[in-house]
């Protein structure tokens, strides 16, 4: 039987599972459906619900805008899925090509894509992330029970780690009028993702919206009273301050962990596949089965030296499932490379946050129009003279040509005179980003290393 | 085709009822440079990028003396309306005037306006009992926006039959060649009256404030910002509104088989009217930008300092980007068209239009029979920027409540 009536066969009955039943999973059933795939589609999710939109849950959902049930996505087309929801994948046995699940089931597939995603890291002591008050945001369960605590009658709230997510969520208590106290290792808030030149914006506008910004300071330890009810947070700087509601914001964990010992490149720092999403294993040789997209997919960009991104953004699940989707089902020569340029927004203290490229590559920075002081620009990130990144407060429309001058490897520092351009020659500075070994609530892009065929690349298991 | 001649053809009002067929000899060359420097872009992808392109400015001040500059408000001693700037004084006066008008600070304003312009159309369709032949322009599509408009601004009822005159004689000279010669001067006449008038209402609101925007916004704009913005959201607001509904009409009567459809199906009403904007955009082509560096486009340099048109009819009928564009297909999924502009100068007033839109083409459809039309093509206005048709005739055989 020759490849390609492998893959009519494939199309015409096969069966493919999807593991991860959230926006990229939807994404990737939808697109598989509407390329033509007649074949069985099982898809297996371990939350209770149909796939959701989690942007809204930091956000519109915490205000009480959303209710968290309202958040679930739009179906672009019926799936005819087999679902299995509330269960989750524990582990993958690629002999026998099938996926065990927590019930004891196994499913077996022809095809099989990963879109398990992230977790929210949890407060590193078990015992104190136990106590009443202590949150963490990434689900729709996690969201509804903040909201209700928010509303509930609160004095302070703590947010720790001033990431996106912390942000959000300190912009939203101020929003609902709580006090609100954010705790960042590091110099400033958003400082992983754009930098401390800009961190030293969103600081500024932290404070004048009402935080109480706490940086360069970690918590130590949080305390509860005899009834397990969180009380107050001690911080590094040996003081202590009486809260209610912690919400921890440290950023994401990869769920891979089902994955160990399945012989696939997967790991912390997500799953390593190629441009085409087809998973690789441990010995750098890719497999023609496992394909993976999403939050936990790591995939080489030709844009930025082939280095594995893996990146934690809503239109990369989109696009990167759709590709995986595609090529899932086609011969060799249809299939098309992921080679989507990173973006995302957020949107937090009144102010719309935008970016595009990889601005923690970034060795210069300069303001390309409008300003720092009014907290309205974009500023462009070069990396070795070429423009790598750009970002902006308020400033979103701009993006999209950036983004055009990132693809095209233009010159860096730009030129050429704009609209709103505040400055005759434009002074490139250090955007100052912080060591990347430190430990941060981190970048929503993290570039993991190049190829995992390289000796130099070692993965380390899920649980030392 | 003699070259250095298409844009004189485009705004030449011989070509007014079909300059589609001037759009696709534009398109063979998307970047295309007329005699005088000016330069016209015609395909979707390069009008699309150049209109989110930060080195291409609104402000026409920008452009070398030699060339045509924006009749609005400079000679009457006002500054100019939003449309015609550039960030960061644009996002300034766009963000403030967007407080009463939008989300996120005034989400329900627009719908709250849809009882009272709902009212409109229906007293509009009742006039139309007993007769076999109305006016689709003067009986119609008229007066809503003009009613709208003055919702929004919160000018009195009684004062609204003068803003007509006005915003008539205004939108004629947003035109690059007005057709009459006297168009610039009847502009600047209309446009002394109306700021009058006007300065006389924002003093009125900012002493007595009411409902409506003027006196949402005095407290925070000086008045000559206001008086420029409210004219300009007359002049923006109010023609190409007529023309979005007059063409939707004439649209739909052109394609019986559609109208037949729409008819059974009042669902088909949203992307119908998306198909209208892209099909017969009311705004043809933005002709006053300015490149403030080179720009290479397309394998064309637009140097620094040229006049160029964005021809958004040109490009919402580009093959490249559109299956099968000359086709007015109602169930085109992918209609991402430039009928409301893009960038940070997307049209302003596009949730407006798409209220008095749904508003008023379902209902026309719903109650009206129609029979025919009894000009094709109808005779034109001679604006090619803010093209429509002047009147529309039609024959209706009945009318139901």
């Amino acid at each position: 039987m020759s490849a390609d009536t492998d893959v009519e066969v494939l199309r015409r009955e096969g069966r493919i599972v999807v593991v991860g039943a959230s926006l990229a999973g939807l994404r990737a059933a939808e697109t598989l459906r509407e390329k033509g795939f007649t074949g069985s589609l099982t898809m297996i999710g371990d939350e209770p619900y149909e796939p959701y939109d989690r942007p809204p849950l930091s956000k519109q959902a915490l205000l009480g805008r959303a209710r968290p049930e309202d958040t679930t996505l739009p179906r672009r087309r019926d799936i005819d899925a087999e679902w299995s929801l509330g269960v989750a994948a524990e582990s993958l046995d690629r002999d026998a090509k099938r996926v065990c699940l927590a019930n004891g089931d196994t499913v077996p597939y022809d095809r099989l894509l990963i879109t398990t995603g992230t977790r929210a890291r949890p407060w590193i002591h078990p015992e104190e992330a136990a106590l009443d008050g202590v949150f963490v945001l990434r689900t729709r369960d996690d969201s509804a029970r903040l909201r209700r605590k928010l509303t509930g009658g609160v004095s302070r709230v703590l947010v720790i780690g001033a990431g996106f997510t912390g942000s959000e969520v300190a912009s939203a208590c101020r929003e609902l009028g709580l006090e609100v106290t954010v705790a960042e290792r590091g110099p400033a808030p958003l400082v992983g993702a754009l930098g401390g030149v800009i961190g030293a914006v969103a600081d500024r506008l932290q404070r004048r919206k009402g935080v109480d910004l706490r940086c360069g300071i970690s918590v130590t330890a949080l305390e509860g009273d005899y009834g397990g009810r969180l009380k107050r947070a001690h911080l590094s700087d040996g003081s202590a301050i009486d809260v209610d509601v912690a919400v921890v914001s440290l950023g994401a964990i990869r769920n891979t962990d089902w994955l160990a010992g399945s012989g696939l490149a997967a790991g912390p720092r997500g799953i390593a596949c190629d441009a085409g999403c087809r998973v690789f294993d441990v010995n750098g040789i890719v497999t023609d089965d496992i394909y993976a997209a999403g939050d936990v997919a790591r995939s080489p960009h030709p844009l930025f030296d082939y280095q594995f991104l893996s990146l934690e953004h809503w239109g990369n699940a989109v696009e990167q499932a759709e590709i995986a989707a595609h090529n899932m089902i086609c011969a060799g020569p249809e299939r098309r490379p992921h080679l989507w340029l990173p973006m995302f927004w957020s949107s937090q203290f009144g102010v719309n946050i935008k970016s595009v490229g990889v601005p923690p590559l970034g060795d210069q920075l300069v303001v390309a129009q409008g300003t720092l002081a009014e907290e309205r620009f974009v500023a462009v990130y070069g990396y070795r003279g070429r423009v790598i990144a750009a970002a902006s407060f308020d400033g979103a429309k701009w993006l999209g040509f950036y983004e055009q001058q990132i693809a095209a490897g233009a010159l860096f520092p730009p030129d050429y005179r704009t609209v709103d351009l505040r400055t005759e020659t434009l002074q490139p500075v250090d955007p100052a980003f912080p060591d990347p070994h430190l430990p941060t609530h981190g970048a929503t892009v993290t570039l993991t290393g190049h190829s995992p065929s390289e000796r130099r690349v070692q993965f380390v298991p899920s649980h030392g | 085709m003699t070259p250095g001649t298409l844009s004189a053809q485009i705004t030449d009002y011989a070509n007014r009822a079909d300059p589609y067929p001037l759009y696709a000899e534009l398109r063979k060359q998307p970047v295309r440079r007329e005699d005088d420097g000016t330069y016209l872009v015609s395909t979707y992808y390069e009008v699309r990028n150049l209109a989110n392109d930060p080195r291409l400015s609104n402000d026409t001040r920008n452009r070398p003396p030699r060339y045509a500059r924006t009749a609005d408000a400079e000679d009457q001693g006002l500054p100019p309306s939003f449309i015609f700037t550039d960030p960061p004084v644009h996002d300034r006066l766009r963000d403030t005037i967007n407080r009463p008008f939008g989300p996120p600070h005034s989400p329900s304003f627009l719908d709250g306006l849809r009882g009272e312009l709902a009212k409109v159309v229906t007293e509009l369709l009742d006039a139309f009992d007993g007769k076999d032949q109305v006016d689709i322009v003067e009986d119609f599509a008229y007066p809503l926006p003009v009613t709208a408009i003055c919702k929004v601004l919160g000018v009195p009822r009684e004062d609204e039959p003068r803003f007509h005159g006005w915003a008539d004689a205004l939108a004629s000279s947003l035109d690059p060649r007005p057709g009459g010669g006297d168009g610039q001067e009847k502009g600047q006449r209309a446009r002394q009256e109306m700021g009058a008038y006007l300065s006389d209402l924002i003093e009125t609101k900012r002493r007595h404030p009411g409902p409506g925007m003027l006196s949402a916004l005095a407290p925070d704009m000086t008045p000559a910002d206001l008086e420029a913005t409210a004219v300009l959201l007359l002049v923006a607001g109010h023609e190409t509104t007529v023309n979005a509904i007059t063409n939707t009409t004439l649209t739909l009567l052109r394609h019986p088989d559609v109208l037949e459809r729409f008819q059974k199906e009042p669902d088909l009403a949203v992307p119908l009217i998306e198909e209208v904007l892209r099909f017969e955009p009311p705004v043809q082509f933005v002709p006053w930008t300015t490149a403030l560096a080179d720009i290479d486009v397309a394998g064309t340099t637009i140097p620094k300092g040229s006049p160029v048109w964005l021809m958004l009819a040109a490009a919402n009928r580009d093959p490249k980007r559109f299956v099968d564009p000359d086709r007015f297909d109602p169930d085109r999924k992918d209609n991402e068209h430039l009928g409301f502009y893009t960038g940070i100068h997307y049209c302003f007033g596009a949730p407006l239009a798409r209220i008095e839109l749904h508003l008023a083409v379902p209902e026309l459809f719903r109650r009206v029979t129609f029979s025919r039309l009894l000009e094709d093509p109808p005779p034109y206005r001679a604006n090619a920027v803010l093209r429509g048709p002047r009147h529309l005739p039609v024959a209706i055989e009945g009318l139901t409540v």
